[in-house]
């Protein structure tokens, strides 16, 4: 078949197919060379000191538990604030509102959330949350730009999963006399949990590697603290303290070892999202 | 009692109507904050002034305060970046979407979600400490902190949004159209790029115009590769980009400074920016939902 074709269509299609090898093949040597040369250089500067001592002045050995617990505090503080948030907002699309200008209303402004740059996140939170609400440069206020930010994600993920909610399960409560709000948290809620967890892994994602927005409203400190006093404190997360130690301080080693962290942790990540999506799927058919 | 539900069922329907109109909030706060801080710097030192003034010296006795050249870093930091991206991007979905085998489409399609999600300092670590020292060996200039290192780094952050869009656009490509196109006797690479290619063309724009946003919105991994000097953009030399003009100077200028409030222009400049992005990607979304 290939025979009888010119040989400016020959030359058009072996182009185009060495075009899309070379890309292909571009990609993936990029992941594979990001990955292992953050593994290699990081892995060997992991030790159990330096997850497990805050920085010392006195000795002089830097250990990033500190930055390990804030991560963990805002990640907590965001979901706890975003998941009611984001899931109400998503019930109110799609099981309340009926007004069809309101609902395009509510969804560009969601669509436009997500496109806004972090840097100015971090500047409206830094006005807002620090300064007008007078939160201080704290990881609280960290959190609440951070809520903002995830709320499209839950949001979206949320909505997506009520519409697959069949209408037939709302007409039988209903039927039953049922209330609109004893439907919605007897029956539809509990239907959309796929939504809410996948919500709540790519939130995850995207707090562990947010830091410019978290420069301004959490700060770099690397104290040691509690939760309560940790969120009402000012701290550096685990990207933050990258990049104070890479850009300002020059400690390469550590920076790296951090890099190696966070890379797996996104690995693990990205791997709980495809297994979580696969195990719903699987269970709602 | 039933006075009593009825009550309840509006309180509900409030609070959650509440809920629904957070979004909304948020962006008119956001507006709104920029807004009130930014116009007051651009008024006092002068529209012109500051949007096409060379020089940024804010820290001097006669402070200057002009942004051209950051507007123009991040104008030609993003082009470039999307002229490098998006060849390889475009190729790499057509080749996704019409030509692999379902597990080599599954194992990229992962490895392709990783790069989205690898965090955008680990980009500057690795640019910094891989692809600056590399450009100051291969071009012999003094230091390889510059817009092209920022370039080569945008361009790998914007890969992951230019593919996943325009995959999910080839997708969506009516299976009749190929067919018809294979029927008249073209071959299969011939039918992806003249007719499954032109059929998703919106869905494609919107995926270039996304990774435009994703470029210029992205500060910290430029601002480790890029140098922060505010020169006129220039390929080997250091630079200074909107989002990186505001990330490094907002920490030391004092509070209710000319400096600091020209700081709160800048992002209000970048704001428009995304909002014109936005714009135009909700065009072409909009144009690919109605073919």
């Amino acid at each position: 078949m290939t025979g009888n074709i010119s040989n400016k269509r020959k030359a058009y299609i072996f182009t185009m197919k060495a075009l899309m090898f070379i890309s292909v093949g571009i990609t993936c040597a990029l992941v594979l060379f990001l990955i292992g040369y953050v593994l290699i250089k990081g892995i060997p500067n992991i030790s159990w000191e330096l997850v497990s001592t805050k920085p010392s002045y006195l000795s002089g050995k830097i250990g990033i538990l500190p930055d390990i617990l804030n991560t963990l505090y805002i990640i907590l503080a965001t979901l706890l604030v975003v998941l009611p948030l984001g899931v109400g907002a998503a019930v109110y699309l799609t099981e309340y509102a009926r007004n069809k200008k309101m609902v395009a209303t509510i969804e560009y402004a969601a669509e436009t959330l997500s496109g806004i740059p972090s840097i100015i996140y971090g500047l409206v939170g830094m006005l807002f949350f620090c300064q007008f609400l007078n939160m201080k440069t704290s990881l609280l206020a960290g959190a609440m730009t951070l809520v903002i930010m995830n709320l499209p994600t839950v949001m979206r993920t949320t909505q997506e999963s009520l519409k697959t909610v069949p209408q037939s399960y709302r007409e039988g409560a209903f039927g039953l006399g049922a209330g609109k709000w004893r439907v919605i948290h007897t029956v539809v809620l509990p239907e959309c949990v796929d939504g809410v967890v996948t919500g709540c892994i790519l939130s995850v994602g995207r707090i562990l590697g947010e830091s410019a927005a978290l420069l301004f409203t959490a700060g770099f400190a690397h104290a040691l603290n509690g939760i309560i006093e940790g969120l009402s404190s000012s701290g550096a997360t685990l990207t933050v303290a990258l990049y104070v130690y890479a850009k300002e301080q020059g400690e390469f080693e550590i920076a790296f070892a951090i890099a190696a962290i966070l890379m797996i942790m996104t690995l693990l990540i990205n791997l709980l999202a495809d297994c979580v999506g696969v195990y719903f799927r699987r269970r709602k058919n | 009692m039933k006075n009593k539900v009825k009550t309840m069922e509006l309180v509900v329907h409030g609070i959650f109507l509440i809920l629904g109109l957070i979004t909304v909030a948020a962006v008119l706060l956001i507006s709104v904050y920029l807004i009130i801080s930014g116009i007051p710097a651009i008024k006092e030192i002068g529209f012109f002034e500051f949007m096409f003034g060379k020089e940024w010296a804010p820290t001097v006795s006669e402070s200057k305060f002009g942004i051209l050249p950051f507007i123009l870093t991040s104008v030609y930091g993003t082009a470039g970046a999307i002229l490098l991206g998006t060849p390889i991007g475009f190729f790499t979905a057509v080749y996704l979407a019409k030509m692999a085998s379902p597990r080599v489409k599954r194992i990229v399609s992962a490895a392709v979600s990783l790069l989205a999600g690898i965090p955008s300092v680990v980009y500057g670590l690795v640019g910094m400490l891989v692809l600056v020292p590399a450009i100051r060996e291969f071009f012999d200039i003094p230091d390889g902190a510059s817009l092209l290192a920022a370039i080569i780094v945008l361009s790998v952050m914007v890969l992951p949004s230019i593919i996943k869009v325009s995959l999910t656009a080839l997708e969506a490509v009516p299976r009749e159209y190929e067919e018809g196109s294979l029927a008249l006797g073209a071959t299969p690479v011939e039918t992806y790029f003249r007719v499954s290619v032109p059929a998703a063309k919106s869905g494609i724009a919107a995926a270039i115009v996304l990774g435009v946003g994703r470029a210029i919105g992205e500060a910290m991994a430029v601002i480790m590769v890029s140098g922060n000097v505010a020169n006129m953009p220039s390929l080997f030399e250091s630079v200074r980009f909107l989002t990186t003009a505001v990330s490094s100077e907002m920490s030391y200028a004092t509070a209710g400074s000319l400096h600091q409030q020209a700081l709160f222009s800048i992002a209000l400049v970048l704001f428009v920016f995304i909002m014109l992005i936005n714009a135009t990607l909700n065009f072409f979304l909009k144009r690919q939902k109605e073919e």
